[in-house]
């Protein structure tokens, strides 16, 4: 057993708490998405992906990395609203496996072209200067991208959960999800409601992809294993449940963070352990009601 | 059409015999073969079945590890050998996997038997000294097939693509026996309306976790098939890659049809062949296509032309 410092300890918690914010707007964006219109929307690794190249592209153009961090989600989302409406929607009334299987494609196709624009070598992308110091937190030397990593994932967890608890339009999203034909009935049309919550959907993996291109490096398959773990993070969470999400998504980074500590090989195989116990401990998950969006 | 639906494996059987020559070179014929029997096996599950697993590269690739490492660290003296441990291998993992993944329905399948797949890709790439790791699993010898009173080599590609034609014409023999069975109907009543065929008093759980082991075996059995053709077994027979090459070969073919995994196997192999002459890009256009074919033709070219009487 490796002597473990208690200052190395705190350390590895809080890269695990940065790692966690990483899968919690990814999974929260999944989970919003197949929430109310049962998508699995296998390319949000891939619109991951896209944030943190068009981040790239932008702090390259304009030198701000402000700016990119604003508009580079905002692109992917307008990109995710272009692909629900031309290529989802028709979907709608299928199979369930059907949009599946259509995003699969698209994730190779965006993969490939990522390839062919960016070439098949990854690109840094680096933290404004700002950012790039190291704070001292008492027991350690702690990069300050990393502290910003986690107060914007707050400050957009904490406004997400406004939007969804405390707005008309928030409502009507928790109620389509819950009972789309009830909520159509009551005149509302539920195909501009999917429209935006893809839209956020997918402008939360982008600015995931930004917030981790500076920490993980850009490259065409940045989004492929991450989305996996999303993945997990949504099934041991619970699905359709927020709280879940964040609460899942925080356990899987300390996980991940805490065994590379001890034994960094068996990191990425840890993760699938805690699902395989939750799955039979717990199938419904964490946070999830049993039976509900299955 | 009709001649081809009463006799399937009597079609099959003669179509194949032949086919090495009409294909521009032998290899592609065979990996015409290993696809469509991996092809076949998610299609019990998927077409059949109803369950769309994303993570089909784990039987294949522990069909192919147990094959390759039976034969090449364990010093297995004969073929048998080796495919019988990588189809067990298989079998075993599609019954455990099964079996966690079948505890949640619907979409949750799907993720989950990706997130186990993954698993086995990350066990693969850091338990170095069994599976090579990154590099693969090198020097898994071709020995000669032995039967009663003959050996015959393999080193030849005709050789070789009539041992794997005699494995797959068992293994589609084998699974026109399970479509014709009870078990074959029940399957087709879990995929119309699992809730009805649950009243109907079946434990669907089982049967769906059968359904899932068959399915494995056979996806196991073209994993070891291929580890003998390559004498490697790279990593990326457990890679996602792999668990999507299936999913799209047998919706390219037509899910839930007979030979649509052989002709999606078919229409895939030659669409690389042939695209990444052209480009490297080939991925690209094949992901296009697939997105075409989900959007516009969900039926597959076999289910279309067939006029899609098995449904889908």
């Amino acid at each position: 057993m490796v002597d473990i410092s208690l200052a190395t300890l705190l350390t590895q918690v809080f890269t695990g708490l940065v790692l966690g914010m990483i899968f919690v707007l990814l999974a929260v964006g999944l989970s919003l998405i197949f929430g109310l219109m049962t998508v699995v929307n296998f390319a949000h690794g891939s619109f991951f992906m896209l944030g943190a190249y068009f981040g790239f592209f932008l702090l390259g153009l304009t030198g701000n990395f402000w700016l990119s961090l604003v508009v580079a989600p905002l692109m992917v989302g307008v990109f995710g609203l272009i692909v629900e409406r031309l290529l989802v929607r028709p979907l709608y009334g299928r199979s369930v496996d059907d949009p599946l299987l259509l995003t699969f494609g698209l994730s190779l196709v965006l993969i490939e072209a990522a390839r062919l624009i960016w070439g098949k070598i990854g690109v840094t992308f680096d933290p404004p200067r700002e950012l790039a110091q190291a704070v001292n937190l008492g027991f350690t030397m702690f990069p300050v991208y990393r502290l910003f990593v986690i107060g914007v994932t707050g400050a957009v967890l904490l406004a997400l959960w406004f939007f969804l608890g405390r707005t008309d339009l928030g409502l009507i999203i928790r109620a389509g999800s819950r009972d789309p034909l009830m909520v159509r009935a009551l005149g509302i049309d539920l195909g501009r409601i999917r429209l935006l919550v893809f839209g956020i959907g997918t402008l939360l993996a982008g600015l995931a992809g930004v917030l981790a291109g500076p920490m993980r490096g850009v490259y065409a398959e940045m989004g492929v294993t991450i989305v996996i773990e999303s993945f997990v993070v949504i099934v041991v969470g619970g699905m359709g449940s927020l709280a879940g999400a964040v609460l899942a998504g925080v356990m899987i980074g300390e996980v991940v963070s805490l065994t590379t500590l001890v034994a960094p090989k068996l990191a990425e195989i840890m993760v699938f352990v805690v699902m395989a116990i939750v799955l039979l401990v717990r199938p419904s998950g964490l946070l999830g009601e049993a039976g509900l969006l299955e | 059409m009709s001649g081809i639906r009463a006799h399937p494996v009597a079609v099959f059987l003669a179509f194949f015999a032949v086919f090495p020559f009409l294909v521009p070179y032998k290899a592609l014929a065979t990996q015409v073969l290993i696809y469509g029997l991996f092809a076949l096996g998610f299609n019990l599950l998927y077409g059949y079945t109803g369950l769309l697993s994303f993570g089909h590269a784990a039987y294949f690739g522990l069909g192919a590890y147990g094959a390759g490492i039976a034969l090449a660290k364990l010093g297995v003296p004969s073929v048998w050998g080796g495919v019988a441990v990588g189809l067990a291998l298989a079998s075993a993992g599609g019954a455990v996997i099964g079996f966690l993944c079948l505890r949640r329905r619907g979409i949750y399948f799907a993720m989950l038997t990706l997130a186990f797949a993954q698993l086995l890709y990350f066990i693969g790439f850091h338990l170095a000294d069994l599976t090579g790791g990154d590099d693969g699993l090198r020097g898994i010898p071709l020995l000669p097939v032995r039967l009663p009173g003959v050996e015959i080599s393999l080193d030849t590609p005709v050789a070789f693509y009539y041992f794997t034609f005699a494995l797959v014409a068992l293994a589609v023999a084998a699974l026109k026996r399970i479509l014709d069975s009870p078990f074959g109907a029940v399957l087709g009543a879990i995929r119309e309306n699992s809730d009805r065929a649950a009243a109907c008093g079946y434990d669907i759980t089982r049967i769906k976790l059968l359904s899932f082991v068959f399915s494995s075996a056979f996806a196991g059995l073209a994993g070891a098939l291929e580890a003998l053709r390559l004498t490697v077994v790279p990593i990326e027979s457990l890679y996602w890659t792999t668990s999507g090459q299936v999913v799209m070969m047998t919706l390219l073919g037509g899910a839930g049809t007979f030979f649509g995994p052989f002709v999606g196997a078919a229409t895939f192999l030659v669409l690389e062949d042939r695209l990444s002459i052209v480009t490297e890009s080939w991925p690209l256009v094949i992901g296009l296509i697939f997105m075409a074919f989900v959007l516009f033709l969900p039926k597959g070219i076999w289910g279309t032309l067939s006029g899609g009487l098995y449904g889908r």
